[in-house]
C-alpha cells in the first residue's frame, strides 16, 4: 500500500520557513495536485516527499512506515523533472534501464521491463535514439518512462508539461491521466496551471506561503472555496470581488450592502456574527451577467474579448479592479456601452474581513 | 569601386601575411630541428633550409643508446601515471567542490588556486626532503608525486568549473534512480566531462613529459631518467663537441607523440558538452 501521510512537516532553509507544519494525507492510488503561486513551496514539498531534501521537522509516512531517513529509492518513489534531466550520453533504452540495472535486476528482466514501459508510452521505435534526437514531447515521455520503469508505488511530477507547447500539453495531459488509470499508482503532481490541476486531480492541494490553504476535490475548490485566496486562485478568468457590509442574516437569506451594486439578497444564511461587519462578495465571471442599462446604476464596458465560444466583458466599477463577465459569444454588448449587472445570488460567495469564507448555514448543518 | 576592391585586396594580403608570420614564428624552431636531424654529421654546420637528402644516421645513433630508449619508457610511465592520478583525484575533488554544499568551499578553491602559484624552485628543497623521507629518490614514484602536486590544482579548478555547469536535476535524477555518488560520478558525470578531462589530461601529460628541473634533481642514474634530462645529457666524443645531430633527432622523437596526441584529442576538446541534457 502506498498511501502518503505528512504530519506537521516543516522545512527550513537557514532561518526561512519554506514549509510550515503541513499535514496532509494521500490515499493509495490517488492523484493529488499541488497548486499555488510561484515560490509558495510546491517543489520543496514534492522534494521532501521524494527524499531530495531533508525534513526539518515532522513525520513523513509511506504506507505505515516512517521514511524520513530513507533514500528516494528505499521509499519507492519515482520522479519526473521539469527539465526532464535525461542522461544525454545514453540512449532512450539506457536511460530507462539505468535505474533497473542499479537495482540489480537480471538483464532479461531489465530488457523486459524497458520493453513493456516503452510499449505503454509508445517509445518502441525510439529506443536507440539519444535524447538530443528527440522532440520535446518524446523527451517528456522518456522522462516518464524512466520514472515508471522501476514500478515505484508513488510517482512525483514537478511541472512536467511546462516546457511543451499548448496542443502537446493537452495531449500529454491525457496521456498522464491514462497512465494513472493503467498503473494505479499514487501520483503527486505539481503545477501552476490550474487547468491541469482541475482536469487531472482527484484531490487538489492549494498552497500559499508554505502552508495549506485548502484541500479538496476540484469541484469543492471551485464551488466552495475556503478562502478568498483559493477563490481567486482557482478559475479563469478569476473571480470578481466586491466590497460591502453584511446587513442581516437568518436561516434562509442574507442581506448585504455592496458599495458598487447596492443591496443584494443571497438565498442562504451565514454565521450571525458577521452582521454589521465588512465582507467581500465573490462572484465568478459566468455568474455575473451584464444587461443593457435601463436604470441609473449603469457601468461602462471597457472592453469585450471575443474568444470564439464565449465573450469576456470587462466592466468599469468603483472597485479597484474592473469586473469580468462571461457571456454568450453572440452578445450584443459592445465597448463603451453602459450596462447594469445581475448577480446569480445562489452562486455568490461571502468572505469575512480576514479573507475566510463564511460557511453557508445549509453546508454546516 | 576599384578603390574598395583594392582596399579589400590589401586587407586580405595583410591578413595572410600575419598568418604566415605567426606560423613561421611558431613552427620554425621545430622545423629546423627536423631538418638538422636528417643531415649527416659532416653537413651539420652548413646552413640549409630545405631537406634535400634524408639521412637516418642520427636517429639510428640515438635509438641504439639503451639509456635513451629506457628514458622514453620512463617518461611514458611517469606521464601516464600523472594523468591517471591527476584525473582520478581531480574528478573526485571536483565532485566535492562543485556539487556538495559545505562551509568554506570557496576558501578551499582559493587555496587550491594559491598553491598552484608557487614557482617550482621555491618548493624544490622541501620537496626533495619529502621524497627522501618517502624513499622515492631516484625512482619514477618521486617524479609522479611531484608532478601530480603541480598538476592537480589546475585539474581540480578546471574540472570543478565544468562540473558546476552540469544541471542539478541530472544529479537528482541519478539519485532517484538509486545511484550512489560514485556511480553518479562515473556513469553520469564522467561521460559528460570527457572534453574537460581530455583537455586537462592532455595538459598534464605535456607538463609531465617536458618537465626538466624536478627530473634532473630527483633522479640520479641513467636508468631512471626521463627524456628531457636524457636529451640534455647526450654527450659527444669529447667535452668540446656537442652532438647536435643526435640531440635534434632525439628532440623530434619526443615531440612527435605530443603532436599526435593533440591532433587526436582536439576534436574531443572542442566537441559539445551537454547537448540534449535539458529542455526541448
Ligand atoms: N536551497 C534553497 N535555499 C534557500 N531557499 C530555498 C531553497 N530552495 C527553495 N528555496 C525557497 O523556498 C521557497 C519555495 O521554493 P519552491 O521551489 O518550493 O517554490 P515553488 O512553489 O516550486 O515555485 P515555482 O512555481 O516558481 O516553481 C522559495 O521562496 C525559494 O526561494
Ligand atoms: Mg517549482
Amino acid at each position: 500500500m502506498a498511501s502518503v501521510q505528512l504530519e506537521r512537516v516543516s522545512k527550513r532553509f537557514g532561518s526561512t520557513h519554506v514549509i510550515d507544519e503541513v499535514s496532509l494525507s494521500i490515499d493509495h492510488g490517488e492523484f493529488v495536485v499541488f497548486v499555488g503561486p510561484s515560490g509558495c513551496g510546491k517543489s520543496t514539498l514534492l522534494r521532501l516527499i521524494a527524499g531530495l531534501e531533508s525534513i526539518s521537522d515532522g513525520d513523513l509516512m509511506i504506507g505505515d512506515k516512517r521514511v524520513n531517513e530513507l533514500s528516494p529509492q528505499e521509499r519507492g518513489v519515482g520522479m519526473v523533472f521539469q527539465s526532464y534531466a535525461l542522461y544525454p550520453h545514453m540512449s532512450v533504452y539506457e536511460n530507462m534501464a539505468f535505474g533497473l540495472k542499479l537495482g540489480k535486476a537480471s538483464s532479461e528482466s531489465v530488457a523486459e521491463r524497458v520493453k513493456e514501459t516503452a510499449r505503454i508510452l509508445q517509445l518502441e521505435a525510439l529506443l536507440e535514439r539519444k535524447p538530443k534526437a528527440l522532440s520535446g514531447g518524446q523527451r517528456q515521455r522518456v522522462a516518464m518512462g524512466r520514472a515508471i520503469a522501476r514500478e515505484p508505488d508513488i510517482l512525483l511530477f514537478d511541472e512536467p508539461l511546462s516546457n511543451l507547447d499548448a496542443s502537446l500539453r493537452v495531449q500529454m495531459r491525457n496521456e498522464i491521466a491514462r497512465l494513472h488509470g493503467r498503473l494505479g499508482s499514487t501520483i503527486v503532481y505539481v503545477t501552476h496551471d490550474q487547468v491541469e490541476a482541475m482536469t487531472l486531480a482527484d484531490k487538489i492541494v492549494v498552497l500559499n506561503k508554505g502552508h495549506i490553504e485548502q484541500v479538496g476535490s476540484p469541484r469543492t475548490l471551485y464551488e466552495r472555496p475556503a478562502s478568498k485566496f483559493v477563490a481567486s486562485f482557482i478559475g479563469s478568468p478569476s473571480m470578481n470581488f466586491l466590497e460591502g457590509t453584511c446587513r442581516s442574516t437568518d436561516a434562509r437569506e442574507t442581506r448585504v450592502e455592496l458599495k458598487a451594486l447596492g443591496e443584494v439578497v443571497l438565498p442562504y444564511g451565514v454565521d450571525s456574527n458577521a452582521v454589521g461587519s465588512p465582507i467581500t462578495l465573490g462572484i465568478r465571471p459566468e455568474h455575473l451577467t451584464p444587461v443593457q442599462a435601463t436604470g441609473s446604476d449603469a457601468f461602462e464596458v471597457i472592453n469585450v474579448e471575443y474568444l470564439g465560444n464565449e465573450c469576456c466583458v470587462y466592466v468599469d466599477s468603483d472597485a479597484e479592479q474592473f469586473l469580468t463577465c462571461r457571456v454568450e459569444a453572440d452578445t450584443s454588448i459592445a465597448r463603451n456601452d453602459t450596462v447594469s449587472l445581475r448577480i446569480d445570488t445562489a452562486q455568490a460567495h461571502l468572505f469575512d474581513e480576514h479573507g475566510q469564507a463564511l460557511v453557508r448555514a445549509q453546508d454546516s448543518a | 569601386m576599384t578603390l574598395t576592391h583594392l582596399k579589400r585586396a590589401v586587407l586580405k594580403l595583410g591578413f595572410w601575411l600575419m598568418v604566415i608570420t605567426l606560423v613561421v614564428y611558431a613552427t620554425f624552431p621545430f622545423y629546423y630541428a627536423v631538418v638538422t636531424s636528417l643531415k649527416p654529421s659532416s653537413e651539420m654546420f652548413k646552413v640549409g633550409y630545405w631537406i634535400d637528402s634524408v639521412d637516418w644516421s642520427n636517429y639510428v645513433a640515438v635509438l641504439s643508446q639503451k639509456a635513451f630508449v629506457q628514458s622514453i619508457a620512463n617518461s611514458v610511465i611517469v606521464a601516464l601515471s600523472v594523468v591517471a592520478i591527476a584525473l582520478l583525484l581531480g574528478l573526485t575533488a571536483a565532485y566535492a567542490l562543485g556539487r556538495v554544499r559545505f562551509k568554506g568551499r570557496t576558501r578551499v578553491m582559493m587555496l587550491v588556486l594559491g598553491v598552484s602559484m608557487f614557482p617550482q624552485v621555491a618548493v624544490l628543497s622541501g620537496l626533495f626532503e619529502v621524497i627522501r623521507v618517502l624513499d622515492l629518490y631516484n625512482s619514477p614514484g618521486g617524479l609522479i608525486l611531484s608532478y601530480t602536486i603541480f598538476t592537480l590544482p589546475f585539474t581540480v579548478w578546471v574540472l570543478t568549473t565544468f562540473m558546476r555547469q552540469l544541471p542539478d536535476e541530472l544529479e537528482e535524477a541519478a539519485i532517484m534512480d538509486g545511484a550512489s555518488p560514485w556511480v553518479t560520478l562515473t556513469k553520469v558525470f564522467m561521460p559528460l566531462l570527457w572534453p574537460a578531462m581530455a583537455t586537462t589530461g592532455l595538459l598534464a601529460f605535456i607538463a609531465a613529459w617536458n618537465e626538466f628541473l624536478f627530473a634532473l634533481t630527483f633522479t640520479l642514474t641513467d636508468s631512471e631518467r626521463t627524456v628531457p634530462v636524457a636529451i640534455a645529457l647526450i654527450s659527444g666524443g669529447s667535452q668540446y663537441e656537442l652532438p647536435w645531430g643526435p640531440i635534434m633527432a632525439a628532440s623530434v622523437i619526443v615531440t612527435v607523440p605530443l603532436v599526435i596526441l593533440v591532433l587526436i584529442f582536439q576534436r574531443r576538446i572542442v566537441s559539445g558538452l551537454t547537448a540534449g541534457a535539458v529542455k526541448g
